[in-house]
């Protein structure tokens, strides 16, 4: 299946990709023949099977809601690439 | 020189016939003279003296286990304290974890020193490390080929005898098909027996990290320190480790080995088909029974795992953000500037394609034709292996299709690089052990012989390989790069 170069413009915003102008088509067509080889896929009747998330069919443990943390704040900013006060830095979001 | 297994160094270490000093620093020499292979990102020789310094005093005291002074190089996914932890990315260029992932914590309290940190391709997406954003580590049987991947600097240096022994992940194939294309043993173990704590995550479902050394021994030696219950990781087993050398000598006879008709198919090199059923008939002649078994589904194992794989990696990717750690943007104009172009510049083309891959098959509209279809079909795969595991003890076959190729040969062509793990993608689906184990050469170039076990089997398998190596030298043999 080939997708549409508009099609790949949009998933490249949702998952907060630039893809440079001049790379677009190429991607779009590479993209397209990986679609191509998954789409085997299509050709299998799976009608009535489980869909399966872990190998081991384990689902997540729960543990007993303690603090286990010490605050950290310092070590895990120290390699953040802006803070100010203790908070990370971003381009302003609201004028 | 003579490459030494971890075995011997151990033994050596403890009868005091040198210092885990004197082989460190011998080592680094090694990795320097050898610098060409790129098989190291970042080479930590003050932290691997004094590591050294503290192991000869473990060893002096008698307070000393299988891997203590033992130098050792760890893939550069897994996060270590104070040092630089890149994933084989430009993204995380700059990024020096404020902790350590488990399996680093584990193999330093065995008391192994680490010489560094080794060559990768970016964030583990590729088969030929030419991913890398440091560039591709060189098969040391030829620096015209690439090593394999993704752990390919973690092959290289075992192969080029720069480390008895390193830590790799294998996702789809990252241990065991670089292990085959260098010449030595890797080891996949079950989902969930090492800890996956602070490796940094490609595809959390199929993620699983373990040891590549010389030999099965030395495989097991590691994987005896790296593999037990994580209360870390939500997805660890609850299983403690075992002695993974304990049934190394057990006696094979009645061993029942599965050949699956789907791996001696079109698009295997017959040259390795040929050494691999040579492999397999040795082990009939020591008493082992054939069973011919299909695995009907596996070709579709391709497919299901180039949607599974890159949709969990698009969402393990989007932490990447240019705003907590790791690289940012110059001048980013407004919020949205700061993601795109931030990830457009640390991400390489590979691993852009499998996050706008991954976004696509999880996108409104597409998800049941894609991922849900993707996840039924892994739980066909799974079952093949269950049926087959009804009526043997292990299966064999290829590692992989083809020995190592020309650097620059299937860069190109996404598609082309992705048929390449045709023979391993299947096992880390089903979430299988497996090992690749050198069985012989074809023109020079080294085959991997595939032996995959039952759920958490890793001592059979690590048994299976290791009678093998008893009575063949194909791991022994060393690439003339090694040497002087």
């Amino acid at each position: 299946m080939s997708v549409e170069q508009a099609e790949i413009e949009k998933i490249a915003h949702l998952a907060r990709v630039r893809i440079a102008e001049s790379e677009i088509a190429d991607v779009t067509q590479r993209i397209s023949g990986i679609l191509d080889l998954v789409d085997q896929m299509q050709a299998v009747d799976t009608s009535g099977v489980e869909p399966m998330a872990n190998p081991l069919d384990a689902t997540a443990r729960l543990r007993a809601d303690e603090v286990t943390e010490t605050n950290q704040r310092e070590a895990f900013q120290a390699i953040a690439p802006e803070t100010e006060a203790g908070l990370y830095l971003v381009p302003k979001v609201i004028e | 020189m003579d490459i030494e297994t971890i075995a011997d160094l151990g033994a050596g270490l403890r009868d005091k016939r040198f210092s885990s000093e004197e082989i460190t620093t011998d080592l680094l020499g090694h990795i320097e003279k050898q610098a060409g292979l790129n098989s190291f990102i970042t080479v930590t020789a003050d932290e691997a003296l004094s590591q050294a310094r503290a192991a000869d005093q473990r060893l002096a005291s008698g307070d000393a286990g299988p891997l203590t002074g033992i130098p050792l190089a760890h893939k550069d996914i897994f996060c270590t304290a104070g040092i630089r932890t890149s994933c084989g990315s430009r993204m995380l260029d700059n990024f020096i974890p404020p902790y350590n992932a488990t399996v680093i914590s584990r193999l330093a309290e065995a008391g192994a020193v680490s010489l560094g940190k080794t060559n990768m391709d970016e964030f583990a997406m590729g088969s030929s490390n030419e991913n890398s954003y440091y560039g591709p580590a060189l098969n040391p049987w030829d620096h015209s080929r690439v090593p394999g991947g993704s752990s390919g600097g973690s092959a290289v240096a075992v192969s080029a005898g720069l480390v008895p022994g390193s830590t790799g992940t294998d996702t789809g194939g990252s241990i065991r098909q670089p292990a085959a294309l260098c010449g030595i043993s890797g080891l996949k173990p079950t989902y969930g027996r090492v800890s996956r704590l602070g490796m940094i995550a490609f595809a959390s479902s199929l993620d699983q990290g373990g040891p590549l050394a010389r030999t099965a021994e030395d495989c097991a030696i590691l994987l005896s320190a790296m593999a037990g219950f994580d209360a870390a990781d939500s997805t660890s087993a609850e299983r403690d480790s075992e002695d993974f050398t304990a049934q190394l000598n057990a006696d094979l006879s009645g061993l029942r080995i599965g050949i699956p008709a789907e791996y001696f198919g079109e698009g295997l090199d017959p040259q390795i088909a040929s050494i691999v059923q040579e492999a397999i008939k040795d082990y009939e002649s020591r008493g082992a029974t054939l069973v011919d078994i299909s695995l009907p589904h596996s070709e579709l194992s391709v497919a299901a795992y180039y949607v599974i794989a890159p949709a969990e990696a698009s969402t393990n990717l989007s932490r990447f953000d240019g705003v907590r750690y790791g690289h940012r943007c110059d001048n980013p104009q407004d919020l949205l500037d700061l993601y795109t172009r931030t990830r457009e510049e640390g991400f390489g083309a590979e691993v852009k394609r499998r996050i706008l891959v991954g976004t696509y098959a999880l996108s409104a509209g597409y998800y049941d034709a894609y991922y849900r279809k993707a996840q039924q079909i892994r739980r066909l795969i799974k079952q093949d292996f269950v049926q087959a595991f009804e009526q043997v003890d292990v299966i064999m076959g290829p590692t992989t299709p083809h020995t190592a190729w020309k650097l620059g040969e299937k860069s190109d062509d996404p598609v082309a690089m992705y048929l390449e793990d045709i023979f391993t993608l299947s096992v880390n689906l089903a979430g299988l052990p497996a090992m690749s184990i050198p069985a012989g050469f074809s023109e020079g170039l080294p085959v991997g012989l595939q032996l995959i076990g039952n759920y958490f089997a890793e001592s059979k398998l690590l048994n299976v390989a290791h009678q093998f190596q008893q009575h063949t030298d194909w791991h022994r043999q060393q690439p003339a790069s090694s040497e002087g």
